[in-house]
């Protein structure tokens, strides 16, 4: 199988072992990747932030990349739902573009979905994995893409390692984006709610699928005395093969 | 960039300042707990999607006949001998709740809980005429006596632990300190009892109203509402045109989904049906019904794009899951209606020129909607509103700036990498401009992913 990664603007600025796990994982189930080199964003800052022109903008650069009929494999819950469910809401009044906009969503998936749901990988065996691990279940993947199961089989399925589920695991963060950076001072206090409850686990590792959640908590947890590591689910995945 | 002058809601300096209240924050953080898990076990096990379904379909074909059912409730509660008022603006609906307590010669007024009151700052203005007025749904009658207003739609006092409503009590009232609920709900009990005594008129709100048999409905815990609606001889409703039902066969599934939404009960304490005056053989004096229909906005809201936030049964189910409400309280939000279905609310009633800063207070985690048992799709609606706030020039000019930026360089890779080069050469620079926000991110990497495939 064929595939078009798209790395999302996190993984290419600032965490590109992100990126790098994510070719382990999928070179490992035997899966060709493409990345088209003329990819930039999503759209998803000014798409949250109301601007719905730059948000097209953006749209149709990404429509026009990631061109053909293989599917899109992005490692960010918010990306992809970006993509799949927003993309063809800003077409909707220009049929050609929102049909356009319809099938690219039809075959874009976020990482633990395309594992889960299109490779049928249930059950990684993955055997070198260590210690507890517990799960932040970010906003966009949960609720809008509706993937409350498929990271948590991948997981769990990593030998030697422990899930231990976290309380209120789909509560948000505090991320939220633009949020971030117009309302640090809430965006703040919920990330050290968080970090009580990754605390309480007595997790050793914090994943997610979203680098915008696992930055916010990164965060949080260099304000504090904690001992977990974040990681994003790519890379615990990957370092457990 | 055009802004029409007005005071807008500073938003982010009211929730700063809840964030230094750690009674607040400690207060907003159990109660909110509390009624999430509540709610939880109260639709588990329960075809609760299917009913969400059924009341989200009901409510969508209401709003799209609202007038039609104004008109038919108004026949039908006048045969029954209520007199009916339609109230185009808040400062109509106050002249004409004004003008019936006049009427009336009525000075002193028992209250049951009532959002549209609020609405329309009813308190205010008749305490200004001279009219005594007392709250009798416990967590109104704290506010009241502590001179606040309601930080939830359902829970008033949501934001005050027992230790503060202890001494508040103690220093309003004359009684002796405690912090047991049962004292201090014994002791409004006993005030509370003589008012309803002396009292007389009453006001009170509706949880909804019933089309084809002209009654209104009331669902209350504490028996306050029953006291009210029943011992003074002049009672008067006042409501919003949207809480309509079209038929008392529709009350059941609004029977089963608004008390497990707001409170997590199965069911409400008290359920009161009120289809007009008392008849002829009631014992008790002939009472005088009032009923008040606010529009102020909720018809061209209905025919409008966000006409879908008027499905809201007012439940308060999306404040009690946001984690923005959950962490600040209503308060912050300086508005009739707080948390989610208050920010898309407030800012449809009160404009964009108003509210506007409101929309910030969403991560847009998607909670509310979630939870909403009518399926009011409040995320989608935040969306729409951050646009329109952009569209009318309400956005912050600077943020503008930069999203015009990011678009140019969206549709060009070229642009985009040396977008992403430059904020790595800029990084400190970015520091000391925004140092809140860029400090709490890493440092951009000196060899981006992408470099790896050229």
């Amino acid at each position: 199988m064929r595939v078009q990664l798209f790395a999302t603007c996190l993984v290419d600025t600032f965490f590109p072992e992100t990126g790098e796990a994510v070719l382990k994982i999928l070179d490992h189930y035997g899966v060709n990747i493409v990345y088209p080199r003329e990819q930039t964003c999503c759209g998803k800052p000014p798409n949250s932030a109301g601007y719905r022109k730059e948000a097209r903008q953006a749209a149709k650069h990404f429509i026009s990349v990631f061109d053909g009929t293989d599917p899109i494999v992005i490692p960010s819950g918010s990306c992809a739902s970006m993509v799949k469910n927003h993309y063809p809401d800003l077409f909707k009044d220009d049929p050609k573009m929102f049909r356009k906009a319809e099938a690219l969503a039809r075959r874009t998936f976020e990482l633990s979905q395309f594992l889960v749901n299109v490779l049928k990988v249930h059950e990684t065996g993955f055997p070198n994995g260590h210690g507890k691990i517990t799960y932040h279940a970010s906003c966009q993947l949960t609720r809008e893409l509706g993937a409350r199961t498929e990271p948590l089989e991948l997981l769990k399925s990593i030998k030697g390692a422990e899930f231990v589920p976290m309380n209120n695991a789909d509560r948000c963060c505090g991320f939220g984006g633009v949020f971030m950076g117009k309302m640090p001072e809430i965006s703040m206090a919920l990330a050290d709610d968080k970090v009580d409850s990754i605390i309480e686990t007595n997790a050793d590792i914090v994943t997610g699928c979203d680098h915008g959640c696992l930055m916010n908590i990164t965060d949080a947890a260099k304000r504090r005395n904690v001992d977990f590591q974040i990681k994003h689910i790519a890379t615990v995945l990957a370092e457990a093969l | 960039m055009k802004k029409p002058g007005g005071q807008s809601i500073n938003f982010r300096d009211n929730a700063r300042q809840a964030l230094q209240n750690p009674t607040l924050r400690r207060a907003m953080r159990h109660a909110t707990e509390t009624f999430r898990n509540k709610r939880n076990d109260a639709i588990d096990g329960i075809p609760f999607e299917e009913w969400r379904e059924q009341a989200s379909e009901l409510r969508k074909s209401i709003i799209g006949n609202i007038n039609g059912y104004v008109d038919e409730f108004a026949v039908n509660a006048t045969k029954r001998g209520a007199i009916v008022h339609r109230a185009k603006t808040a400062a109509d609906a106050r002249d004409l709740i004004t003008a019936i307590l006049k009427d009336n010669g009525a000075k002193s007024i028992v209250k049951s809980k009532s959002m549209v009151t609020e609405e329309i700052h009813l308190n205010k203005c008749l305490a200004d005429l001279g009219f005594r007025v007392i709250e009798t749904d416990l967590g109104e009658y704290i506010i009241q006596i502590a001179g606040e207003t309601p930080s939830h739609i359902i829970v008033p006092a949501i934001h005050r632990s027992k230790e503060q409503i202890g001494q508040l009590f103690c220093e309003k009232l004359g009684c002796d300190f405690s912090d047991d609920p049962a004292v201090l709900t014994d002791t409004a009990r006993k005030l509370l009892r003589q008012e309803f005594l002396s009292a007389d008129a009453a006001i009170s709100g509706a949880n909804c109203y019933i089309a084809n048999t002209g009654s209104i409905v009331l669902f209350t815990n504490e028996g306050n509402g029953r006291m009210v609606t029943t011992l003074p001889p002049l009672h008067i409703v006042v409501t919003s045109i949207e809480k309509a039902l079209p038929s008392i066969d529709d009350l059941p599934l609004l029977m089963r989904l608004l008390p497990r939404s707001a409170t997590g009960q199965v069911l409400t304490s008290y359920l009161s049906i009120i289809s007009g005056q008392r008849m002829a053989y009631s014992t008790m004096d002939t009472k005088r019904l009032h009923i008040v229909l606010l529009d102020n906005g909720r018809s061209e809201i209905a025919r409008g794009p966000y006409w879908e936030m008027l499905k809201c049964i007012k439940c308060g189910a999306c404040m009690n899951v946001c984690p923005v409400y959950g962490m600040i309280g209503g308060h912050a939000y300086a508005s009739t209606y707080p948390g989610p279905m208050g920010v898309i609310l407030s800012t449809l009633l009160n404009g964009l020129e108003n509210a506007h800063p409101l929309l910030d207070a969403t991560t847009l985690c998607g909670a509310c909607a979630e939870a909403c048992p009518v399926k009011v799709p409040l995320l989608k609606l935040l969306y729409e509103l951050r646009e329109m706030r952009v569209a009318k020039g309400y956005n912050n000019t600077l943020e503008g700036v930069s999203m015009r930026g990011f678009g140019i360089a969206a549709k060009n890779a070229h642009i985009f990498r040396t977008g992403q080069a430059s904020a790595g050469a800029l990084w400190p620079l970015a520091g000391i401009l925004s140092p809140v926000t860029v400090n709490r991110l890493p440092k951009p990497v000196k060899r981006t992913f992408r470099r790896r495939f050229s």
